[in-house]
């Protein structure tokens, strides 16, 4: 007995639905092709044919090499074995001891290198970031040393949408053969992503931004790169991440990416003008409001404001209450209010701070969603004002 | 009254009682959210809030998920903190005894909360307490106690105004206890089966002592134990550590009993006496709130609970204006504590709450409650 009112999602920046041609290719290996890849027998090598396959798909989706390309459980664990792996190893290599992260970085990226930091007595810099959110090479070139172990710089970022020039800070990197992590999780989702050129060692991705399954990802380790791996055991994924194959999740994930990559130019054609007319609404209609991170630079399907005196949390209960599943910046599941590190970074005061809403679209969003959204948005923001005392 | 697609919002909390609540409304033909607070506790022992630990913030989203209601944790430590922990704190610090759940019933869940709920256009809030309310077309709201008298909850309830009383439901008034868990099974509820504490939520793992250690230190200062007459008799350590009529625990050797009559905090003493010193007729208190929404122009008989634990006293209350009464009780009582609230009913229903006046008056104006209007 949900509330009557139709559902409307607005929050694939979150996690999308699966694609029904993802699930129906995922189906076999549940049930027939059950083999384990690592298996001698007929029903090992199918399952083993099937996790190569995917692995070369994915490696045609980076344009990479398959032997560049290792499965993990998701991009908070591919974030995790980069940073990790490569810190370590250049430690071990080159006694290099200072790690270079932006200061937006996903918890996978920050909350990684504080343990780095705190238990491990890597030294932690953060890159500044300018007013939308982003890190300019500059800044990393003024910052790089000699003992630098890695650089990580998140390619889009997640609650404001703003892209880094990550093959800019890449070529910088590489000129001083420091190895360089991009988180591409959201990025992914909806930008080419050519290694060739992009300048990256390591790169991140999960499948289910981009209508594939949750609970599985992937790590382009660029061939040469050092790094230590940080889950031991019987070898699999090229001696970089222990554990059985996830096979049917590993073939959903290269179908997803496969479609994606496909379909990538039809879904900015339907995803960029209902971004840019949300965008261009809600900063009409609604006074008190500013949109979060870069006005052009930003993932297609991805909008992100606040409101000045304006309680994010209630705003999202009201939205859903109304019908539009949204987000906000800050950890809104636990009721913790608090603005989050990316809105400190970018300079918002609390009061604005506080009232973050990030609404993503996706391949299944109509023009009547977003007409509708803007039709409700102002009441609810003129109540959440009142209700706070504004 | 027609319950079909009304939305009320039911305060949860992960327990048996409040769970059993949402049930019920769900059963009755509400349009049911569910919403719990995240309240303030002592920093560093934040899982042991009792009422809002995270296993009990799932328990609660479990529940609501099986029950296919909406459910939102609703932030509020600041308001907490600031209105119910630092009364505390502050009664402590100037030697009263404050009930801090009279507090965060009007303006925690009744105020702030109900404000939320308002905001999402329900009608009513609801929560799992035992206590009745009748809402009668043109009539003042009603609270009454609630059918199961050992867990009657009206006393907390009893500062409750009106337009706070015109929106709330309480489903699990007209049973008991043991009915409320029956019902719990019968709905296949997988509530926690912890015990009901009385410990006040947010001292976490710890105790009265050591958090009025740390937040109010005047009152865990040594000081003396003396007589009416100034005669000292011993040491105790620290204000807040006594309350009004105890006799365990003073360290005093004595041929008669003695009892904790009255707390100086400007002395920083504890003056003790005989049992008949103790008892004490009368009472006057302040910060009234006329639960009809009337003040009474002559006095009255009624029954009084001076503490949420106490049993009916008889007495007859004299309404001095709207925002005081006196209360001359039948028999002398032993336990009168200034900063507890003295309830007033007749017969089943809440008449008043008034809190217990003393030497030491709580600094703290009463905070006018505002509901938000659309």
């Amino acid at each position: 007995m949900m509330s009557k009112n139709p559902k409307t999602y607005l929050d694939y920046a979150a996690t999308t639905p699966l694609d029904p041609r993802v699930f129906d290719v995922m189906g076999p290996f549940f049930t027939s092709k059950y083999g384990n890849p690592s298996s001698v027998h007929t029903f090992g090598q199918q399952a083993e044919a099937a996790v190569e396959t995917a692995r070369e798909s994915l490696a045609e989706f980076l344009n990479c090499s398959p032997m560049e390309v290792v499965f993990t459980s998701c991009g908070s664990e591919s974030d995790n074995l980069a940073l990790r792996g490569a810190a370590f190893a250049a430690r071990q290599i080159r006694k290099a001891n200072h790690i270079l992260i932006s200061l937006v970085e996903h918890h996978a990226i920050s909350h990684t290198a504080e343990q780095l930091s705190n238990v491990f007595g890597f030294d932690l810099e953060y890159l500044p970031v300018n007013e939308y959110g982003q890190v300019t090479g500059e800044s990393v070139k003024e910052r790089l040393r000699e003992d630098t172990a890695v650089v990580s710089i998140m390619f889009a970022n997640n609650e404001i949408g703003s892209i880094n020039p990550i093959r800019e800070i890449g070529e910088i990197c590489r000129g001083k053969n420091i190895p360089f992590h991009t988180d591409a999780v959201q990025a992914a989702a909806h930008l080419a992503i050519d290694t060739s050129t992009l300048n990256v060692d390591l790169l991140s991705l999960g499948a289910h931004k981009l209508y594939g399954p949750k609970g599985i990802g992937a790590l382009y380790i660029r061939q040469g790169t050092p790094i230590l791996t940080t889950q031991t055991g019987g070898g699999q994924e090229n001696n970089f991440r222990a554990g059985t194959s996830n096979v049917a999740f590993i073939v959903g994930q290269a179908e997803a990416f496969r479609l994606s990559k496909e379909e990538q130019l039809n879904n900015h054609a339907h995803l960029i003008p209902l971004r840019d007319r949300l965008i261009k609404e809600v900063l009409q209609i609604i006074p008190d409001v500013k949109l979060t991170g870069h006005p052009t630079d930003r993932l297609p399907n991805h909008a992100s404001f606040v409101f000045k005196n304006v309680g994010g949390n209630e705003l999202l209960m009201m939205l859903d209450n109304a019908g539009f599943a949204c987000s906000s910046g800050s950890a809104c599941k636990t009721g913790n209010p608090e603005p989050s590190e990316v809105l400190n970074a970018i300079g918002l005061s609390r009061d604005w701070g506080l009232g973050s809403l990030r609404v993503t679209l996706g391949k299944y969003t109509k023009d009547e969603d977003i007409s509708r959204f803007i039709e409700i948005l102002p009441q609810l923001i003129s109540d959440n004002r009142k209700m706070r005392g504004f | 009254m027609s319950t079909k697609g009304k939305k009320v919002v039911i305060a949860m909390s992960g327990g048996v009682d409040s769970s059993v609540a949402a049930a019920m409304l769900v059963e009755q033909g509400y349009e049911v959210v569910g919403m719990m607070l995240r309240l303030w506790s002592d920093p560093g022992s934040e899982v042991y809030n009792r009422c809002c630990t995270p296993a009990s913030m799932s328990m609660a989203r479990r529940i609501a998920a099986q029950l296919e209601i909406p459910f939102y944790a609703v932030d509020a430590k600041n308001v907490f903190k600031d209105q119910v922990v630092d009364y505390f704190i502050e009664g402590y610090s100037q030697g009263v005894t404050p009930n801090p759940c009279l507090m965060c019933n009007r303006h925690i869940r009744w105020e702030f909360l109900l404000n939320k709920a308002l905001s999402l256009d329900a009608e009513y809030m609801a929560t799992g307490h035992y206590a009745r309310v009748i809402h009668e077309e043109g009539q003042p709201v009603q609270l009454l106690k609630g059918i199961d008298e050992s867990k009657d909850q009206s006393y907390v309830l009893s500062v409750l105004n009106q337009s706070q009383l015109s929106r709330a439901l309480f489903p699990l008034g007209e049973f008991t206890k043991t009915e409320i868990r029956e019902m719990a099974e019968s709905y296949k509820l997988p509530v926690a089966k912890t015990k009901d504490s009385q410990d006040l939520c947010f001292l976490g793992g710890s105790n009265y002592a050591s958090f009025l250690e740390k937040y109010a230190p005047n009152t865990s200062t040594p000081g003396q134990i003396i007589q009416k007459d100034g005669n000292q008799l011993g040491e105790h350590n620290g204000l807040a550590f006594y309350t009004i009529g105890q006799r365990k625990g003073l360290g005093l050797s004595s041929p008669v009993p003695l009892y904790v009559i009255e707390k100086d905090i400007q002395n920083n003493q504890i003056i003790v006496g005989p049992m008949e010193e103790l008892g004490r007729s009368e009472l006057s208190a302040g910060a009234v709130n006329w639960v009809t929404g009337d003040v009474p122009d002559s006095p009255f008989a009624g029954e009084i609970k001076i503490r949420y634990q106490a049993s009916n006293s008889t007495g007859v209350v004299t309404p001095i204006d709207s925002d005081k009464f006196n209360i001359a009780f039948d028999q002398p009582l032993r336990d009168i504590t200034p900063g507890q609230a003295a309830v007033v009913y007749q017969g089943e229903e809440v008449i008043a709450n008034g809190i217990i006046e003393g030497e030491n008056e709580l600094a703290r104006d009463i905070i006018p409650v505002e509901l938000v209007s659309k």
